[in-house]
């Protein structure tokens, strides 16, 4: 069936979970931007047929021009819901990508998480007068200014703002102000402990 | 005590835009204000650009008189926790407006070229510098991966039929902070005197009085839909 392979592009990114990305499926892509060019080129046979006199062709014309514009709007969203799936790990994650996520990006999409970081950094530091303000912090509001974590995996030496210096160990627990960690257990080094 | 846990009275604000001193408490509620009606508009509203500036300014301020202070003193940790709790209002603004501008970057920047000078400007320089670049980044994406390659009819893009726009008939519920005459709201009028009066209605209904409002300095308040 025509522009079923770009539809089969957009279901495979809807199915997947949130927060995880499938790799970049640069086969299917590559069949649809085939099957556009093999429906253009049938179109045209067609087109300069009618010219020379022939009738009848309109509505094959008509036809494939639709699954034309179907196989690009489905192409276009997939790439765009890719990007902005990467874009949401940019928050999450902060500006270096884990190994295994990466691995499932393309080139382009590397180079575009790149440029991302890039207008989102200058963004950043633009606001206000004074040096700027990193947005990526204080997602959630604060409720306490110290939680308790305890460390999912060994991390090394960690200095806090007071000049302290403490070793996060496996399995060790310890009493940290909010904001200074706040990354960590986002990235899953440390872990709040709500009792 | 009160000198003490009053941190935020009792900084004089005097870089007020309109010449008038404002205090940090009141610029702090008015910044809340922004913060709800922007969480809960569909569209892009005016930047706040006087009052994300003043409230950083505020926050360093009190950094340093927190580093000034006695240590171990109970008011510190108050202080710390007040100087968070406004970190977060800051960046949760700034956030949500960022993701507005993400989401329909043709659309505003469009609204932006199109803006006659008298009309208030919807982003500040550094949004309209993210804006733009963003823009580019996305469309280049696009372009190298699909649409060069693509038959020479369609490889443009056209923003105006694929690009997502706000949904301006989203409902969302309003607080009348201050009686108003003469508003029409579906034919009756937002009555002078009811001052906690929630209305829900289509977005794009308020709208037009909403800025209207916005000079005469009243504020509906847009809550949670």
């Amino acid at each position: 069936m025509l522009a079923e392979k770009a539809l089969e592009l957009v279901r495979e990114l809807q199915r997947t979970t949130d927060g995880t990305l499938p790799p970049f499926n640069e086969d299917k892509v590559r069949q649809v931007l085939e099957e556009m060019k093999a429906l253009f080129d049938q179109n045209q046979q067609d087109v300069s047929a009618t010219v020379a006199g022939e009738s009848g062709l309109f509505a094959g014309v008509q036809l494939r021009h639709a699954a034309l514009e179907r196989n690009k709007r489905c192409l276009l969203a997939y790439l765009y819901n890719r990007i902005q799936k990467i874009r949401n790990m940019r928050w999450e994650f902060g500006s270096v990508l884990p190994q295994d996520i990466k691995y499932n990006l393309s080139e382009q999409e590397v180079q575009w998480f790149n440029k991302y970081n890039k207008c989102l950094a200058n963004y950043m530091r633009s606001i206000g007068t004074a040096g700027g303000l990193d947005l990526t912090q204080d997602m959630k509001p604060p409720k306490t200014l110290y939680v308790e974590v305890r460390c999912l995996m060994d991390h090394g030496e960690f200095e806090t703002q007071d000049g302290n210096v403490i070793v996060l160990k496996k399995n060790s627990q310890h009493f940290l102000l909010r904001s200074e960690c706040e990354h960590l257990i986002r990235q899953g080094i440390l872990e709040h402990m709500v009792h | 005590m009160s000198s003490g846990l009053d941190i935020l009275g009792e900084l004089e604000d005097d870089s007020g835009e309109d010449g008038e001193a404002m205090t940090a408490a009141e610029v702090l509620q008015k910044l809340e204000e922004a913060w709800l009606n922007e969480k809960f508009a569909p569209e892009l509203l005016e930047t706040k650009t006087e009052l994300v500036e003043c409230m950083l300014e505020q926050i360093t301020e009190m950094e340093e008189n927190i580093k000034r202070a006695k240590k171990g003193d109970f008011k510190v940790s108050l202080h710390c926790m007040e100087i968070d709790r406004i970190r977060y209002v800051l960046s949760s603004y700034l956030r949500c407006r960022l993701k507005k501008i993400e989401r329909y970057t043709s659309q505003i920047l469009d609204e932006e070229s199109n803006r006659k000078d008298e009309d208030p400007c919807k982003l500040s320089p550094e949004e309209f510098a993210f804006a733009r670049e963003y823009s580019q980044n996305m469309e280049g994406h696009l372009q190298s991966i699909a649409l060069r390659h693509m038959p020479q009819n369609l490889q443009s893009l056209n923003n105006k039929q694929t690009a997502p726009r706000p949904n301006y008939d989203k409902y969302v519920f309003l607080r009348v902070n201050e009686a108003v005459e003469g508003v029409l709201v579906e034919e009756e009028t937002m009555d002078t005197g009811l001052v906690h009066y929630v209305v829900l209605f289509s977005f794009q209904k308020c709208e037009q009085f909403y800025f209207s409002f916005m000079e005469q300095k009243i504020w509906l308040q847009v809550l949670e839909t």
